[in-house]
């Protein structure tokens, strides 16, 4: 039996984005502060730390999770997907990114980086989401900038271009 | 706005007005932003965490710091003491001999105030050491509610404010003494506003550092100003204003006026900065920033109107009640006095009586949120025009309508002294009316009411005020205490326009952004006023005190920024241009006159071939200075500076421009409440703004947007509540309920623009109204609804079971009734135990067997026969926690009933609590135990695990009995697993 | 908000996991999903010695019909349940009571037996599987012992969980064309309820369970009544929870929903 005591480091291994990752870390460490402070990938934010507000969440496995109410020692053999991951080469925004920006669906962005995961998820398993799909998902994060109806919009044209509605070209900012 | 536009076709139009990409967004979406937890430190950063008072009232008998120092990572540990021997109280809002430290000294004043700094090498080594801090409290009477705070017999917050006042004016404008006497009718209105606040996502950041060489701080937080502040930090620090940099991160996520109050965390951080001589980052967490951080005022308030038969009100008279929490912090009281120019809101109104009394209580102190001091007072005087409308019988629209500033009167001097600028309420009014669909609405509510629904239609009309006037505040002293302190007005705003040597523009700002887009919208200023695009523009918003241009007005609060600082960068702008004239107009061999700024080049107007590249001409001053005319100077960098003229002190009869504009908000929808849950729905919301001159669009309707989504929870959801005791009950996202996507609809937007004459580009504030005009708009839906004259927000469904429904079907006559409304912990309940009533007798006053009856009891010491001592570990489920307990024995009545009274206190909290135990012989069976006890529990997790109290002190109190029973089973004779069993059975009888 | 320090064992069977547990007690704390447990851990209301992560462990990850009966291992996440093909038909109390349970980004990670291990008395899985008259199944070093569902709930967070034991799985009657019906009022959606109701048509008309009010879910029968008998049956178990007033709601205000919503999911599974 693997015991991992509390105030050794313990090697943890997953795939970050694409990249593996190779670290140690303390059993205790929460997976937020493990992927900005240590690996610094600090699109991820923290905002309650209980599971409330949505902002640190992340794609473990295809789901969406609260990276505040995992701890790093938990995703080993895991493969993880942060906004930073969204992103295409040379800093292309993706159909989601732009509807985003099209719709002002953020202000101060603080909330965004987790909102994004959870629509991204939801619209490649099924871009025929609709709009009651993308409020249910949506009930899981608190944004307190924008009154969330352009989110709901942004989202909602990014379904329509990822189904081929409309012209992708044509809406990429 | 297309894409094609954004990406730089040629400017034929301006620029402004159009809602082109944001420029800061690029980042955002990709993980790329640089809030202060995402900047990283320098090596050797420390991390400080702070141990909070579970109490909201104590005295500090004593701090245990020993088993901290020696935790494993820890650096330091700082308590009041420390701190106080380090810096110097914080400025206090009104002129009385009271002291405001950012950390309690010998007393605490509210749950959640800051007790210890521990500094360690990490969040997670300084936490720990925070639980090994320990504190020894005596409490005090804690003083909860604004009203009896005053009484004689309260208990006092501060001794420089007797009965807690800090501060008592009244007002008097016009003749509201004749008019009140002389009126057709009196109409008035009691309320009380309720706590709560805007909470952004991204909680409190600072990171501090101090060079004692140069005895110099150096700070980094997402402070959001006023830069005033900024003096109050130094004098705390006890350091020139210039020893003090002070600097923002590059985005800050959110503030909507929360992030003023870092401040008195800035002085904590940078103490422990300069204690350990190693720069210290403290992240504020989210159960810190819902107890502690700060909170809008609430407040009592009496309004009464003097009205005429058909509606016309004629005079108003206000008596306030501010509740500003523990400590009078700067720049309080500033939420009561922020709309003493229009306390008459979009009325006209000639007379006006005010009094005005500040108090402290014992609760998180108050400070900027969005709307400051607009929902207090508009949920008073919308709730009166209601009322009015209700009494006399008339539509609310009609009410509005009658006593509306007319149109032709602007700029219009209210009666206690605002300057309202701009605008045309009636037709403002009119539009939203035939826009919005009123006679749809009201035709809706009709035919719900028809098929037995609840439906009400609520309205407002409010001003919203924006650009502070810096002195408005003064009003707090009398004319006479002014004169002796010097004037105090205006609102300086700063901008910069620079310009590099390859001829590319850049632009800094004081104004602070929280993600408002300000960089996109000066961008869009500057390049029309250069003929450039926004893309070739770069703006920064951050401030750094040490080096930028800044006054006390600078920072992002009052709705400033597109009124004040936008019109300020274009000023600078323009001074440029204005001086690139001349210089193109020498090469070009014109007027500067003749000079015009368009796609990108200078040229001549009578012959538009005559022309240069932009780049050109903006670059010569760094490269031939001496190729420009004497009086041009440079054009390498233009600061302008720009106050408004109507912003002047108060005068001696308190009449105060308390800001510079004035936009207009007439809001109206409707509200149907399901029969059942008793919540109310948001039907249909419209809300019709004239916030002047419109910079952006989809910005304005994002901020009218984000607004609504507060004030929605500010109606409906969120509360910072408190007990009798003080104890703070919203210290989680569970219990402080942001409206999600599912609770807001979306409001239909409507627009009018009336120009402020006042402003450089025309336009006002428009950020706050929402907040100011949504919570009463749906309360007056709610009373219209229900047909109620009293609405407390937020509108708790629960709360409204009573007035809609009357009685309750009542209990069956088996049971006995409950304890309504109580937030005491209660019960009662009894067991059988296998033993006389002696044996039950000898072992709850035996040390020893209390020991193994006292779930988790560690060890019991007996001080005397009636006295112990305890150390007790109480576990429900996952949560599991050290007390030292206090029981004391009193109305011994032996072999029959007894009554303990204890304490404990420990991590997670307090508790105190009284229990009557009767013992009564049961023939054959043993003894019937009864108990019967009530308890108090406060501190964290009453403010995080509320919910659950109750239920967890069940069994816990459960746990007791079982082991009670299991130990008599075990000594007395004829005991046996059964009996036991049995009283498991009682205990969870509930089912 | 960082947990204070625990030693973590990523158990790599099942007896491993029980031997942690009968080593240290209520110093330890199973871990699966970590959904209810993370906030307490982040609170530091929560401290164990060592955390025990059971989700590697393939023998807990199964759903699969057993005699009649649908058993739910230990590892299986709420949002895995919800895509199990037949769970409508099955077990459909429990398809209408998962998507009440927290949010979509919870349910990913949470678990049917965590949640009914952390005994919520607001929660909706204990409240089904009473509703159910579902079991639990314990196990520890020594033994394996079967709870049912009423005797398993015994407080706010506390059960008849042993500490060294931990709830392998649970076991639930089929619902099979049985009617169901569920219906729960919150302050917002997604969160606590503040009263939960479920009901399930019985042979002699229908079980009615309750959550939310009382410091357990509480279920009862409710034979075929009319009218005022049915009334005066909803009041009494209305009054019998012995509802508290709190932040969010008073008593007297879940007693009204225990009734009238009593009366309506009664109604939609006699018809």
């Amino acid at each position: 039996m693997t015991r991992m005591s509390a105030e050794q480091r313990h090697r943890v291994r997953f795939i970050l984005n694409g990249e593996p990752v190779d670290r140690m870390c303390e059993p205790r460490v929460l997976l937020t502060d493990f992927i900005r402070h240590e690996i610094g990938a600090t699109g991820t934010h923290v905002g309650c730390e209980h599971g409330v507000c949505g902002a640190c969440t992340v794609e473990i496995d295809g789901w969406p999770a609260r990276a505040c109410l995992t701890l790093a020692l938990q995703i080993d053999g895991c493969k993880v997907r942060t906004v930073e991951g969204l992103t295409g080469k040379q800093g292309r925004l993706g159909v989601l990114q732009s509807a985003f920006r099209r719709n002002h669906a953020l202000q101060c962005g603080f909330c965004t980086a987790g909102i994004l995961i959870s629509l991204d998820i939801l619209l490649a398993r099924d871009p025929r989401a609709d709009e009651a799909e993308i409020r249910e998902v949506l009930t899981g994060h608190l944004c307190r900038c924008t009154g969330y109806a352009p989110i709901v919009k942004a989202a909602l044209e990014a379904a329509a271009a990822l189904r081929g509605d409309t012209n992708r070209e044509a809406i990429d900012a | 706005m297309d894409a094609n536009a954004a990406a730089g076709a040629p400017a034929a139009r301006s620029w402004i007005g159009q809602s082109i990409p944001r420029v800061e967004d690029k980042a955002l979406l990709s993980g790329r932003g640089r809030f202060i937890d995402d900047l990283g430190v320098r090596p050797g950063t420390l991390h400080a965490a702070i141990l909070r008072s579970p109490h909201a009232h104590a005295n500090i008998v004593s701090t245990d710091v020993d088993a901290a120092k020696l935790a494993r990572g820890v650096i330091a540990v700082l308590t009041g003491q420390d701190i106080k021997a380090l810096t110097a109280s914080l400025v206090v809002g009104v002129k009385a001999p009271v002291e405001c430290w950012p950390i309690a000294v010998g007393r605490v004043r509210y749950a959640g105030e800051p007790v210890a700094v521990v500094v360690a090498e990490s969040r997670y080594l300084a936490e720990d050491a925070i639980d090994l801090i320990e504190v020894e409290y005596e409490a005090l009477p804690p003083v909860i509610d604004p009203i009896r705070a005053m009484d004689a017999d309260s208990a006092l917050l501060h001794d420089g404010f007797p009965n807690n006042i800090a501060s008592d004016r009244s007002f008097k404008y016009g003749e509201p003494d004749q008019i009140f006497a002389e009126a057709e009718r009196i109409i008035g209105i009691s309320i009380r506003y309720p706590r709560n606040s805007c909470t952004p996502i991204e909680t409190y950041g600072v990171v501090a550092e101090y060079d004692p060489g140069e005895q110099a701080f150096d700070v980094l937080a997402n402070f959001q100003g006023p830069f005033s502040i900024h003096a109050v930090l130094s004098r705390a620090l006890k350091v020139p204003g210039n020893r003090l940099r002070l600097r923002t991160p590059p985005d800050s996520g959110g503030s909507f006026g929360v992030k003023q109050g870092v401040f008195p965390y800035i002085v904590l951080i940078a103490a422990a900065a300069r204690a350990t001589g190693r720069p210290v980052k403290w992240i504020e967490d989210r159960l810190e920033h819902l107890t502690a951080s700060v909170s809008a005022t609430n407040r009592a308030t009496t309004l009464r109107a003097a009205v005429t038969d058909d509606g016309r009100i004629l005079a108003l008279d206000w008596d306030q009640v501010e509740d500003c929490g523990a400590h009078l912090r700067a720049p309080e009281p500033a939420t009561l006095y922020r709309m003493h120019g229009n306390l008459t809101g979009a009325y006209d109104i000639a007379h006006v009586a005010v009094r005005n009394r500040v108090v402290v209580t014992n609760k998180t102190p108050t400070g900027l949120n969005r709307g400051f001091g607009g929902p207090q007072v508009y949920f008073a005087l919308e709730r009166l025009v209601h009322r009015i409308a209700v009494e006399l019988k008339r539509d609310p629209v009609d009410v509005i309508s009658c006593n509306l500033v007319p149109a032709g009167a602007f700029p219009y001097r209210t009666a206690t002294g605002a300057l309202l600028d701009s605008g045309d309420y009636p037709t403002a009014v009119a539009r939203a009316v035939s826009e919005g669909g009123l006679a749809e609405l009201k035709a809706r509510r009709e035919k719900v009411r028809a098929e037995g629904g609840i439906y009400g239609i609520g309205y407002t009309a409010v001003v919203e005020p924006s650009v502070s006037n810096m002195g408005y505040i003064t009003t707090v002293m009398t004319p006479a205490e002014r004169r002796k302190a010097g004037p105090k007005s205006g609102a300086q705003a700063t901008a910069t326009v620079s310009i590099d040597p390859v001829g590319s523009v850049s632009v800094q700002v004081a104004s602070i952004p929280q993600g408002q887009g300000h960089r996109t919208v000066l961008a869009q200023v500057v390049a029309d006023v250069l003929g450039l695009t926004p893309t070739d523009i770069r703006v920064n918003a951050e401030i750094d005190t040490a080096k930028d241009a800044w006054s006390i007005a600078s920072g992002n609060y009052a709705s400033r920024f597109a009124p004040a600082v936008a019109g300020t960068t274009k000023i600078a702008a323009e001074r440029l241009a204005g001086k690139l004239a001349r210089v193109a107009a020498a090469g070009l061999n014109t007027e500067s006159d003749d000079i015009v700024f368009a796609g990108g080049f200078v040229l001549s107007k009578r012959n538009p071939d005559n022309k240069a590249p932009f780049s050109r001409i903006a670059a010569l001053s760094h490269w031939s200075p001496g190729a420009l005319a004497d009086d041009v100077g440079q054009t390498i960098r233009e600061t302008a500076f720009w106050t408004p003229s109507e912003l002047s002190p108060p005068d001696d009869h308190d009449h105060i421009n308390s800001s510079l504009c004035y936009g207009f908000i007439f809001d109206f929808c409707g509200i149907e409440v399901d029969r059942v849950t008793l919540q109310p729905r948001i039907d249909c919301y419209v809300t019709m703004h004239d916030c002047g001159t419109i910079l952006h669009p989809a910005m304005v309707d994002g901020q009218v947007r984000g607004g609504f989504a507060q004030a929605v929870g500010a109606a409906l959801y969120e509360e910072y509540a408190y007990a009798p005791d003080g104890s703070f009950l919203a210290g989680t996202f569970a219990d402080y309920l942001l409206p999600t996507v599912a609770e807001v609809p979306e409001p239909l937007i409507l627009h009018m623009q009336s120009a402020s004459p006042f402003t450089p580009l025309g336009s006002k504030g428009v950020g706050e109204g929402n907040c100011m005009s949504t919570p009463v708009c749906i309360a007056n839906a709610v009373a219209d609804a229900l047909g109620i004259a009293d609405v407390e927000l937020p509108l708790v469904p629960a709360r409204l079971a009573e007035v809609l429904r009357g009685a309750e079907a009542a209990a069956p006559s088996s049971r006995s009734a409950t304890r309504p409304g109580e937030r005491k912990l209660s019960g009662e309940g009894s067991a059988m135990v296998a033993a006389t009533p002696q044996q039950v007798w000898s072992m709850l006053l035996d040390a020893t067997t209390l020991s193994a009856v006292i779930p988790g009891c560690n060890a019991v010491k007996k001080i005397s026969d009636t006295d112990f001592k305890a150390d007790v570990t109480v576990r429900v489920g996952p949560v599991k926690s050290n007390y030292r307990a206090r029981v004391t024995l009193i109305d011994l009545d032996h072999p029959n009933g007894v009554t303990l009274i204890g304490t404990a206190d420990g991590a997670l909290g307090f508790g105190a609590g009284k229990g009557r135990i009767t013992l009564a012989p049961v023939a054959g069976e043993g003894t019937s135990v009864h108990y019967r006890y009530e308890a108090e529990i406060g501190g964290k997790i009453a403010s995080i695990g509320g919910r659950l109290l109750d239920g967890a002190a069940r069994v816990i109190i459960g746990q007791f009995f079982i082991a009670l029973a299991r130990q008599t089973a075990r000594s007395a004779t004829g005991g046996d697993r059964s009996i036991w069993t049995k009283l498991r059975g009682w205990l969870g009888g509930r089912r | 908000m960082k947990p204070a320090a625990f030693d973590y064992v990523r158990a790599e069977s099942l007896d491993e996991a029980l031997e942690v547990l009968r080593h240290e007690g209520s110093d330890a704390r199973v871990i699966a999903g970590g959904q209810s447990l993370m906030p307490m851990l982040n609170m530091r209301l929560s401290k164990p010695r060592v955390l025990v992560d059971i989700m590697r462990l393939e023998e807990l990850r199964k759903v699969e019909p057993r005699q009649g009966r649908i058993v739910i291992g230990a590892a299986v996440r709420q949002a895995e349940l919800l895509e199990w093909p037949s769970l409508a038909r099955e077990l459909t109390l429990l398809s209408l009571a998962l998507p009440w349970t927290g949010h979509v980004q919870t349910r990913s990670r949470g678990t049917i037996c965590g949640s009914v291990a952390h005994a919520d008395p607001s929660a909706e899985l204990p409240l089904t599987l009473l509703a159910l008259d579902g079991e639990i199944i314990l196990r520890s070093a020594r033994r394996q012992r079967r709870v049912a569902a009423r005797d398993f709930f015994r407080g706010v967070m506390a059960t008849d969980r042993n500490d060294d034991e931990l709830i392998e799985m649970v076991e639930l009657p089929t619902t099979n064309g049985k009617r169901c019906a569920f219906r729960e009022v919150a302050r917002r959606h997604g969160d606590f309820a503040i009263v939960a109701c479920a009901a399930v048509e019985t042979d002699r008309g229908a079980r009615l369970a309750i959550g939310g009010v009382a410091d357990t879910p509480v279920a009862r029968e409710f034979d075929r009544l009319g009218g005022s008998a049915l009334d005066d049956a909803l009041n009494a178990l209305a009054w019998d929870l012995d509802a508290r007033d709190d932040f969010h709601a008073t008593a007297r205000y879940r007693r009204d929903l225990v009734r009238m919503i009593g009366r309506d999911l009664i109604a939609e599974v006699t018809r």
